[in-house]
């Protein structure tokens, strides 16, 4: 069983609050990911949650059971770090038996779990050597192994692909959901690139300057983001977001429209502009239109190829159906 | 940034580091000759270097006279002594100081570093007393505490300094791992400052041996060590070059075999966090 819940927790480091008074619950066997900017309080929130760091006031309960004064060795509680931090003096097995002998398991039981954990990471060849005989992506298996055999009640994951390469974290997200898929155990995981929230999550948090701004699912927070941060933040390329009497006449102080939501065309159009950059990825291509007198840039997404050049004046054509609107405050207006 | 270096430049280098290799090598190398000359070649001049009556009679003299083992024995046991006394004291202090700062660390540390600006002798009448009055005056414990209060700061140093370098997010990791404070220290961080807490070992056994105030100060008979066995030689007696050479040569030999095995962990040692 993995059930957290924070009842209002705060945190702060000297006079500084890094998170104020917050509640959030995180169901058992739930994906979830805290996202946001650097500096949000997303790391500083699952140190929180590890005990790593101790909650300056409120409540933090694993199952029910009040675990805010617990030590993390107490919680039950799993985490990969950024750098991996596997212990560089012990061989790759010793690394993965490590929580067990801690925990007083039999060697025979140590072994098959952490044969089995080998296998399933496809590190069965490289038990015996130290981590630094190791790349990047098999330290951050060991890591991964080192936290599965305990059998936690939630794994934490801080960041953990950051110091990999693109390709690499690529197979690495795919492996992490599917041995989420197999575990079905709690994950907490806190990333700054939303493309991994999104992909990854069952659930995302998330957070700005300690605050959480929006909790949902990831396609919730793609169609209905509750302000313009979360709208900005979730889906890639971004937003557009357009001020003024084009927004007038939406009754709203700022419109939203995604660049997928664009048509891009010649015939006639609402909008009109002159294509700045355009990026050819080959499964779709973006343009950045410049002189469309709503926005310093807009952003459209084509599917496929499309052979628009730079130079080149466009016709834009937004869906009206899928327009956001937010208020003076950044806040969304409902439909 | 690679600069080029010309055969020419590296020639001058290399002669100039041989210079001053052998500028600062001379001293002992002198001794050491010295040592197997009699006394009259000892003060010969023009000085002898190689070509004289090779002789060990100085050692046997040396031997006979004064019992080099029992100098030999307080020199291993005061040396030993108080650098072991120093890490039990000085790992806890560099843990918390690396892993659990408080905003008056670095004074502290700085604090620490500077009780080694202060001359020794401004002490010396204050601690003589305590000595006489804990009745510890020529006695090994008595030596061993002085000394170890003298290196302390330096072994906080180099142990804060190995310390720090180990990533927290290990010492973290350990702690997710179930591992209590003992666990942790004994299982991970000790394997991993192993190779500083030898060369900090190391240093101060060096330190310690060539230690020359307080052992003479506060050491008559029982409890002196080979710095007091060479200042027995340097007498005003006579001038007995060649015995006092045999002296010092018995008196250092030890540590410079120590020193010159242990030579890359020193350099290491000291050097360490310096560069990557």
């Amino acid at each position: 069983m993995g059930r957290i819940t924070l009842d209002k927790v705060t945190k702060s480091f000297g006079a500084t609050e890094v998170i104020p008074p917050l509640d959030l619950t995180i169901e058992d066997g739930e994906f979830t990911v805290f996202v946001g900017p650097s500096g949000c309080g997303k790391s500083t929130l699952l140190r929180l949650i590890a005990g790593l760091e101790d909650v300056s006031s409120g409540q933090i309960r694993i199952d029910s059971k009040d675990a805010t004064m617990v030590p993390p060795a107490k919680r039950g509680l799993a985490m990969v770090f950024q750098s991996y931090a596997l212990y560089p003096h012990m061989s790759v097995r010793k690394n993965i038996a490590f929580p067990m002998k801690m925990a007083g398991i039999d060697e025979a039981e140590q072994n098959r779990r952490i044969e089995a954990a080998a296998k399933a990471l496809n590190l069965t060849d490289y038990l015996e050597r130290k981590p630094g005989q190791l790349s990047g992506g098999q330290r951050q298996r060991v890591a991964i192994g080192r936290a599965i055999v305990r059998e936690p009640a939630a794994f934490l994951f801080d960041e953990p692909l950051s110091n990999l390469d693109a390709a690499l974290r690529v197979g690495m997200r795919l492996e992490i959901s599917e041995l989420h898929e197999r575990l079905k155990t709690t994950m907490i995981y806190v990333t700054h690139d939303q493309v991994e929230a999104m992909t990854m999550a069952d659930k995302i948090v998330v957070l700005r300057a300690g605050h959480i701004e929006q909790v949902g699912s990831p396609l919730e927070l793609y169609h209905t983001p509750r302000n313009l941060f979360v709208a900005g933040f979730i889906g890639s390329p971004k937003m557009n977001f357009i001020e003024g009497p084009e927004a007038d006449k939406y009754n709203a102080h700022t419109i939203g429209i995604r660049p997928e939501h664009i048509t891009i065309g010649t015939g006639d159009g609402p909008w009109s502009g002159v294509v700045n950059v355009s990026e050819h990825l080959g499964s779709d291509t973006f343009f950045h239109i410049h002189n469309t007198g709503l926005a310093e840039t807009i952003t459209v997404r084509a599917d496929g190829e499309v052979g628009f050049r730079h130079g080149d004046r466009v016709t834009l054509t937004p869906r009206s159906d899928v327009i956001h609107r937010f208020d003076a405050q950044g806040q969304r207006i409902a439909a | 940034m690679a600069r080029s270096v010309t055969p020419q430049r590296k020639a001058f280098n290399t002669a100039a580091a041989w210079a001053v290799g052998l500028l600062i090598f001379f001293p002992i190398l002198w001794t050491i000759l010295t040592s197997f000359k009699t006394e009259a070649q000892a003060i010969n001049d023009p000085p002898l270097f190689f070509f004289f009556d090779w002789t060990l009679e100085n050692y046997a003299v040396v031997q006979e006279r004064s019992d080099y083992m029992r100098f030999l024995w307080n020199s291993i046991a005061i040396a030993g002594g108080s650098t072991l006394l120093g890490i039990l004291v000085a790992i806890p202090a560099a843990w918390s100081m690396a892993f659990v700062p408080s905003n008056r660390t670095k004074d502290i540390l700085l604090w620490m570093l500077s009780t080694k600006m202060l001359p020794a002798v401004g002490v010396l009448y204050p601690i003589y007393l305590i000595f006489i009055r804990l009745g510890i005056l020529d006695t090994r414990s008595g030596l061993i505490v002085v000394l170890m209060l003298c290196n302390l700061p330096i072994i906080v140093w180099m142990l804060y300094t190995y310390f720090k370098e180990i990533p927290g997010e290990i010492l973290e990791a350990a702690r997710m791992d179930g591992a209590t404070l003992k666990e942790e220290i004994l299982y991970v961080l000790t394997p991993m400052a192993i190779p500083g807490i030898a060369s900090t070992l190391l240093l101060n056994v060096i330190l310690a041996w060539n230690e020359a105030f307080w052992t003479l100060n506060l050491t008559a008979a029982k409890a002196a060590p080979l710095t007091a066995f060479i200042a027995s030689y340097s007498s005003p007696e006579g001038l007995f070059y060649a015995k006092l050479s045999a002296a010092s040569t018995m008196a250092i030999a030890p540590i410079l075999i120590l020193g010159w095995f242990s030579q890359k962990q020193l350099v290491r040692g000291l050097t360490f966090g310096a560069v990557k």
